[in-house]
C-alpha cells in the first residue's frame, strides 16, 4: 500500500512510471490553460487529481489520452511519456493511445444500445465479429466491473434503462473490454448517489490490482478513501496590462496520506482544510 | 429589514393579470391551429367536390344494346365477342396497338411468332396476321388482353360515351331536381349517372383529349420515376455534404459562408432551378441526359431539394449529443467508426424527416418541370431515365388550363391521385424512420 511506501521505493519506481508528464503546458488557441505540470504516475495505483474549479486538473487528465485533440485549437507543449515514447510525437496515432488509455466520464454516457452492444463496441471496432468470442469478452468485462450478476439475464436491455450507478459501471466495463493499461476517470461519481459512489470506489480498488487509475475528483474524502497518490492543482493569476490571465499549475504531488496529513505547501493546507475552493 | 420592494410597490404581484396575458396568448395559438385546420378541410372539400358528381352521358351505342349485364361482370371471351360483333375489322388494329413488337410497316408481313408479344395458338405461329380471319384474330385478342384493356376498347370504339355536362358534388347533391330538368331539356338522349372521376380507368389509362376517357398512367409513372431518380441523386449527396460540413469541416469563415449560402439556396424560387436545369442538364449535358428526359428533370429536382436535405441532415447530426462521440473516441474508435456506428444511426430519424419534407416538396413541384420541358401530352409510358415524360403536377396544371369544364373534374381527380402518391411515399419513409428509431432502444 502507498502508506507504507518509502521515499526510496518511489525513487526506484521513477523509471517505471505508467505515464509521465514532463513540464507540459496545455493551450486552447492562444490561451494557456495549464503551465508546467510534471508528474509521474505509479503503475497499478490510484492517483487522484484535486483542486478548485478551473485549476486544469481535467485538462491535464484529458491530455493523457489525447482526448483534448477533439477540441479545436487545443495543443500540448512538453512531453507525455508512455512506454518510452512521447504520446504527442507525430507518428503516434491518438486512436491507439485511447485504446490503451481508456476514459470514464463525469456523466454516465452509455450508447443508446443494448448492454451487450455497449460492451461489445470496443472489441467490434477492433475487428472482432466472432459471436462466441464477443460473448466471452462481454462476460469478462461485465464481471470485472461487478455488473455481471445484475445484468446477466437482460443483456439485450437498453444500457440507458439501467440506474445511474449501473450505467457508470457499464461505461467502465465498456472501457475494460478493449484491455487498456490505464483508466482515466473524470469525476466518475459526481452524478451518483452515495451508495452508487461506494460501489464504484470498491470497484476501483479491485481494478487497481490490474490497472493504473487516475481519477479527477472534487470530493476530498473520496481522494482520501480511494487514492494512493494525490496531485493538488491550483489557479494562478497574473495581471498583464490590466488584463487578468489565469492558468492552472500543479502545486503538490505526493503520497495521499502525506498530502492530507502533512502538506508541504501552505496552499495545499488551506485547500484541504476548507479555507478556500 | 430596512426596505421591502413588495411593500414599496416596486414589485407588481397582480398574478391575475399575468395569468390573463398567458390565457390570451393561449387563445391566439388555438386560433392559429383552428385556422390551419379549416384551411386544410376547405382544401380537401374543394378537391372532393370536383372529383365526384353527376354526369350526363350520351352514347353512340347504348350500353344496354351491347349486353344486359355490366361490362365488368363479363369475361375476356365475352368482351372480345362484343368487339368482334361491332368492330370485326379492327381486331388487327387492336393486336398491333397492344401487342406488336415490330415496326408498324412490317407488322402485317411478319409471322405471328415474331410479330407479337404474347401467346399465339400453335396453328397460327407461321401465318401473318392478315392471313387470319377476324374470328381467329379475336381468339388471340381474348387470350392476351386484360379485361381492363378490353373494356377500355369497347368504351372507345363502340359505346363512345360523351360526357355532355358534369356537375360538382355539391350541386349534384343539393340541386338534383334542377339538374334533372336540364338533362331532360338539353340532352334528352343522355343518361344521368353518378361518376367518380377517380376510377380504375383514370389511373390505368393513358392520356386522351376527351376528359371522360383520359387516364393519368404516364404521368403517374413519370412522377414515380422522377421521384426515384431525384432521391437516388439527392439523398446520398445531401447526407454526404451534411456529414462533411458537420463532422469534418473546420469552423472557419469560408465554411461558415458555404453553410449560410446553402441555407439561402433552400429559399431560392424553384423556377430558377428550372432555368439552371434547362441550361445545364438539358443543353450542355445533352449527350449524357438525352435532353428533356426524366434524368435531366431528376437532376434538376435533386438540385432543388439538395439544400433542404443538407440543412435538415446537418441539424440532425448536430443534435446527436457530444457525449456519445466522446464515449466512442474514448474507447479508441476512429473518426469514421464513430460517425458510422454512433453518430449516423442516432441521426437517421432526423435525416429521414428532412428527406420526407424534401420529397414532398419535389413531388409537387411544377415550375422547374415546365421549364426543363416535361411534355404535357404523352400517350406512352416512360420506360427509363432516358425517356420523355410528364408528371402529375404538370397534368394538373395543363388540365386546369383547358376550356372544357370537365377537365376541372379530371384535374381534381389527378390531385387526389397525387395526394395518395404523396401519402404513400411519406408513410413508407415514416415506417423506415420509426424502424430506425426502434432499433435504437
Amino acid at each position: 500500500m502507498a502508506t507504507t511506501m518509502t521515499n526510496e521505493t518511489k525513487t526506484k519506481n521513477e523509471t517505471t512510471y505508467a505515464i509521465e508528464t514532463k513540464s507540459i503546458d496545455i493551450f486552447y488557441g492562444s490561451y494557456r490553460a495549464v503551465h508546467n505540470v510534471s508528474l509521474g504516475i505509479a503503475p497499478r495505483n490510484i492517483t487522484a487529481f484535486i483542486g478548485p474549479s478551473g485549476c486544469g486538473k481535467s485538462t491535464v487528465l484529458r491530455s493523457l489520452n489525447r482526448m483534448n485533440d477533439l477540441v479545436p485549437g487545443a495543443r500540448v507543449e512538453g512531453e507525455i511519456m508512455y512506454r518510452g515514447r512521447n504520446l504527442y510525437a507525430p507518428e503516434v496515432d491518438p486512436v491507439e493511445v485511447r485504446r490503451r488509455i481508456g476514459m470514464v466520464f463525469q456523466k454516465p454516457n452509455p450508447f443508446p444500445k443494448s448492454i451487450y452492444d455497449n460492451v461489445a463496441y470496443g472489441p467490434r471496432i477492433l475487428g472482432v465479429s466472432n459471436r462466441k468470442m464477443l460473448d466471452e469478452i462481454v462476460e469478462h468485462a461485465l464481471r470485472s466491473s461487478a455488473l455481471w450478476d445484475e445484468v446477466k439475464n437482460d443483456l439485450k436491455k437498453s444500457g440507458l434503462a439501467l440506474s445511474g450507478g449501473q450505467q457508470q459501471r457499464l461505461c467502465i466495463a465498456r472501457t475494460l473490454a478493449t484491455e487498456p493499461e490505464i483508466i482515466l476517470m473524470d469525476e466518475p461519481c459526481s452524478a451518483l448517489d452515495p451508495i452508487a459512489t461506494q460501489r464504484i470506489e470498491e470497484l476501483m480498488r479491485e481494478l487497481q490490482t490490474q490497472y493504473t487509475i487516475i481519477i479527477v475528483t472534487h470530493n476530498m474524502q473520496q481522494a482520501i478513501r480511494v487514492s494512493d497518490y494525490t496531485a493538488f492543482y491550483n489557479i494562478r493569476k497574473e495581471d498583464q496590462n490590466g488584463k487578468e490571465t489565469r492558468w492552472g499549475e500543479l502545486v503538490e504531488f505526493s503520497d495521499t496520506q502525506d498530502l492530507f496529513n502533512s502538506p508541504r505547501e501552505q496552499e495545499t493546507a488551506d485547500y484541504i482544510s476548507g479555507r478556500f475552493g | 429589514m430596512t426596505q421591502s420592494f413588495i411593500e414599496n410597490g416596486v414589485y407588481h404581484t397582480n398574478i391575475a393579470a399575468r395569468h390573463k396575458r398567458g390565457q390570451r396568448m393561449k387563445w391566439f395559438y388555438m386560433g392559429s391551429l383552428l385556422f390551419a385546420l379549416l384551411a386544410l378541410v376547405a382544401l380537401m372539400l374543394t378537391i372532393i367536390n370536383g372529383a365526384f358528381g353527376l354526369v350526363a352521358v350520351t352514347y353512340d351505342v347504348q350500353p344496354e344494346e351491347v349486353t344486359d349485364r355490366p361490362l365488368s361482370d363479363l369475361n375476356e371471351t365475352e368482351l372480345t365477342g362484343i368487339l368482334l360483333e361491332y368492330q370485326p375489322n379492327r381486331m388487327l388494329v387492336y393486336i398491333r396497338d397492344e401487342m406488336s413488337r415490330v415496326a408498324s410497316d412490317q407488322f402485317v408481313t411478319t409471322p405471328l411468332s415474331r410479330a407479337i408479344d404474347g401467346d399465339v395458338p400453335e396453328a397460327f405461329v407461321d401465318n401473318t396476321i392478315t392471313e387470319l380471319s377476324s374470328e381467329e384474330q379475336a381468339q388471340i385478342v381474348a387470350t392476351n388482353l386484360s379485361k381492363g384493356t378490353l373494356i377500355a376498347l369497347i368504351d372507345r370504339d363502340i359505346l363512345k360515351p360523351v360526357v355532355q355536362q358534369s356537375w360538382e358534388l355539391q350541386e349534384s347533391l343539393l340541386n338534383r331536381a334542377e339538374i334533372n330538368s336540364i338533362v331532360e331539356d338539353q340532352y334528352p338522349m343522355a343518361d344521368l349517372s353518378w361518376r367518380s372521376w377517380v376510377n380504375s380507368g383514370f389511373v390505368g389509362n393513358t392520356l386522351s383529349n376527351t376528359p371522360a376517357l383520359t387516364g393519368i398512367r404516364p404521368a403517374l409513372i413519370g412522377s414515380i420515376y422522377l421521384m426515384l431518380t431525384t432521391i437516388a441523386i439527392a439523398f446520398p449527396l445531401g447526407v454526404g455534404a451534411a456529414i462533411y460540413l458537420q463532422e469534418y469541416a473546420a469552423d472557419n469563415w469560408y465554411n461558415r459562408i458555404i453553410e449560410t449560402n446553402i441555407r439561402n439556396l433552400a429559399g431560392v424560387p424553384s423556377i430558377i432551378y428550372g432555368m439552371l436545369g434547362l441550361a445545364i442538364f438539358v443543353r450542355v449535358f445533352d449527350d449524357f441526359t438525352g435532353g428533356r428526359t426524366i434524368l435531366a428533370a431528376g437532376l434538376t429536382m435533386a438540385l432543388l431539394i439538395l439544400p433542404i436535405i443538407i440543412v435538415n441532415s446537418q441539424e440532425a447530426l448536430r443534435a446527436v449529443p457530444w457525449s456519445i462521440r466522446e464515449a466512442s473516441y474514448g474507447i479508441g474508435a476512429t473518426k469514421w467508426q464513430t460517425i458510422s456506428r454512433q453518430v449516423l444511426p442516432a441521426a437517421v430519424p432526423g435525416i429521414m424527416t428532412g428527406t420526407i419534407l424534401a420529397m414532398s416538396r419535389a413531388v409537387g413541384e411544377t415550375a422547374p418541370l415546365i421549364v426543363v420541358g416535361a411534355a404535357t401530352f404523352l400517350t406512352v409510358d416512360p420506360t427509363g431515365p432516358l425517356s420523355r415524360f410528364t408528371a402529375l403536377p404538370i397534368q394538373i396544371w395543363y388540365w386546369t388550363q383547358q376550356p372544357n369544364d370537365q377537365f376541372r373534374n379530371v384535374a381534381a381527380a389527378a390531385i387526389l391521385v397525387l395526394l395518395v402518391l404523396l401519402l404513400t411515399m411519406n408513410s413508407f419513409a415514416i415506417i423506415l424512420r420509426n424502424r430506425a428509431q426502434r432499433a435504437r432502444v
